[in-house]
């Protein structure tokens, strides 16, 4: 038995999407091997070759892998694929667009967005949006896997000390190019990753209003989330959406800030740690799940917040 | 240009999933089925296209039982021009489902492939994927915006952190995401209309595909509840709370 965790990485660092696929790896008691793909990956493989638990590191470097696109890797990951009895990437958008290109090519079914490791055939996966766990078995020889960031802590970016080589693999040419980047910019921490977030939903009111939310979260040192109702009135980017149709997080502390807790929204956030709910709709199916409710305007409350904390 | 979406029969987004007793499954009985949302943005997407002039014919595609005919009637009373069902009692696997696409596709020769990015009740977000990897052609998953020229398709992605754009030559594959469109109500007339349009049934056994779920499940059970926890009357308590009780500040 064998893994190989396909890394993402960005500026020379590994993202904790993949750091926490490592530890899912772990829980399958085999080795582990990382693979970095791109163009220049002399400072990524770098910071691979420390993470805890890693055995080695390979690298497939070439011009054409600039850009991470699933058309390019998925062919250099199938080539190693014989070595190995799971390959896991993180359940991010560049895993989801990735693992199930790989598995098609390697004729197996793909495993989506495991959030508990029974043995190595056997996880624990959420379905309906959360609403229902599955304990699913596969019997394909290669096992191929997204694991949610959320469901295992991120492992140690260091302390390892694997190898770094060179994969055995050639890379294609694509008929996909990359045309352009439209990075949100920000200074505050990601939302996967981010110890306390704080979201606005619909009763945030506007565009404008949303400021007092960003305050809030600079304020605390947090990432800003939103609920899909507030994405749908045009108050903030889909990126920052939070919820079964967004991004997945488990922060320490969740504030929910005018977000009435609809099914989608909690299956995106219950598993934080400490559940705050600001709403001033008492009867706000939100404050069903919230550790701590405070009734009333959220447009009082933020500031008064800020100026307390 | 011919395109072929892919839709599937799933519970109605606005149903509470209940898991039966036994843990063997969710309970699907008398409940409300409808199109998946995803699947709907698809269809939706594909007229627009037709609509355009960039598309002529849309082929819906469905892999199940009969039932699946009621949601291939509706992206037909959206627009859609004809229909395939592949006939299958249980639901097949992603990887199933894609072999059958790209089975379909030896007769058809689409130039583009417009599926949702993800079912609402298997939640796995792989077909589209899957079935580009089989035909070997380019993907561009969670797609916000679509644009069809000269033979190429620029698709802008929603990923983590912000928005990618590529250009594909065709075919290639396009998932959806939420926002790509709203899709449009089906009126009355194009509904009586929908059910004149041609659907033609297949067999499994016909395309010559061998279904191979591999991932066998084991049990289903309902997902651990949180428990509500208490009201407070001001900032100042919930500050005092979250500092002294929760010590996460």
């Amino acid at each position: 038995m064998k893994t190989l965790i396909i890394a993402e990485h960005e500026n020379g660092a590994i993202k904790s999407a993949t750091l926490s696929a490592v530890t899912a790896a772990a829980a399958l008691g085999a080795p582990v091997d990382l693979l970095v793909t791109g163009n220049d990956v002399a400072a990524a493989a770098q910071a691979a070759s420390q993470v805890a638990g890693v055995s080695a590191v390979l690298t497939a470097e070439d011009a054409a892998l600039a850009h991470p696109l699933a058309d390019l890797i998925a062919p250099v990951a199938k080539q190693l694929a014989g070595d190995y009895t799971h390959i896991l990437v993180g359940a991010s958008t560049f895993g989801k667009d990735l693992a199930p290109r790989l598995a098609a090519l390697c004729g197996v079914n793909q495993i989506s967005d495991i959030i508990e490791v029974i043995d190595a055939d056997t996880f624990k996966r959420p379905i309906y949006a959360g609403n229902a766990i599955a304990t699913v078995k596969s019997s394909d020889a290669t096992k191929v896997i997204t694991v949610r960031g959320t469901a295992f802590a991120a492992a140690a970016s260091e302390g390892g000390s694997a190898a770094v080589s060179a994969a055995n693999a050639t890379v294609g040419t694509a008929k996909v190019r990359f045309v352009r980047a439209d990075v949100t910019e920000s200074d505050r921490p990601e939302l996967d990753s981010a110890d306390i977030v704080v979201s606005g939903g619909r009763g945030v009111g506007s565009k404008e209003d949303f400021a007092k939310v960003f305050e809030l979260a600079d304020k605390l040192s947090a990432a800003v989330g939103a609920s899909r109702a507030a994405v749908d009135s045009g108050f903030v980017p889909n990126d920052m959406q939070v919820g079964q149709t967004g991004k997945m997080v488990a922060p320490k502390l969740y504030i929910a800030v005018g977000i009435s807790g609809a099914i989608q929204h909690i299956a995106g956030m219950k598993e934080s740690g400490v559940i705050v709910a600001i709403n001033k709709d008492e009867e706000a199916p939100i404050f069903n799940i919230a550790d701590y409710g405070l009734v009333g305007d959220l447009h009082d409350i933020l500031p008064e917040l800020v100026s307390k904390i | 240009m011919k395109a072929i979406v892919a839709v599937k029969r799933v519970i109605d987004y606005n149903v509470k999933v209940r898991v039966k007793a036994d843990n063997s499954d969710v309970d699907l009985a008398n409940t409300k089925m409808s199109i998946n949302p995803f699947c709907e943005i698809a269809v939706e997407e594909a007229v627009r296209l037709k609509e355009a002039g960039t598309v002529s014919e849309i082929v819906v595609v469905s892999v199940g039982p009969k039932a699946v005919q009621e949601q291939m009637r509706y992206a037909m009373a959206l627009g859609a021009d004809r229909g395939i069902q592949v006939e299958t009692a249980a639901a097949p696997s992603s990887l199933d489902v894609a072999r059958l696409l790209a089975k379909i596709n030896e007769e058809e020769n689409a130039d583009l492939f417009i599926l949702g990015k993800q079912a609402i009740d298997s939640d796995n977000n792989q077909t589209g994927q899957m079935l580009a990897a089989l035909l070997d052609i380019p993907q561009a998953t969670f797609a916000s915006e679509v644009k069809i020229a000269d033979g190429k398709a620029e698709v802008t992605r929603e990923v983590d952190g912000g928005l990618v754009t590529l250009e594909m030559d065709l075919p290639a594959v396009v998932t959806t995401d939420l926002r790509l469109n709203e899709p449009r109500f089906a009126a009355l007339p194009k509904i009586m209309q929908a059910k004149r349009k041609p659907l033609a049934v297949k067999t499994v056994e016909e395309l010559g595909v061998t279904l191979s779920n591999s991932t066998e499940l084991l049990s289903v059970e309902p997902p651990a509840e949180r428990q509500a926890g208490i009201k407070v009357g001001s900032v100042d308590e919930l500050l005092d709370k979250l500092r002294n009780d929760a010590q996460v500040l």
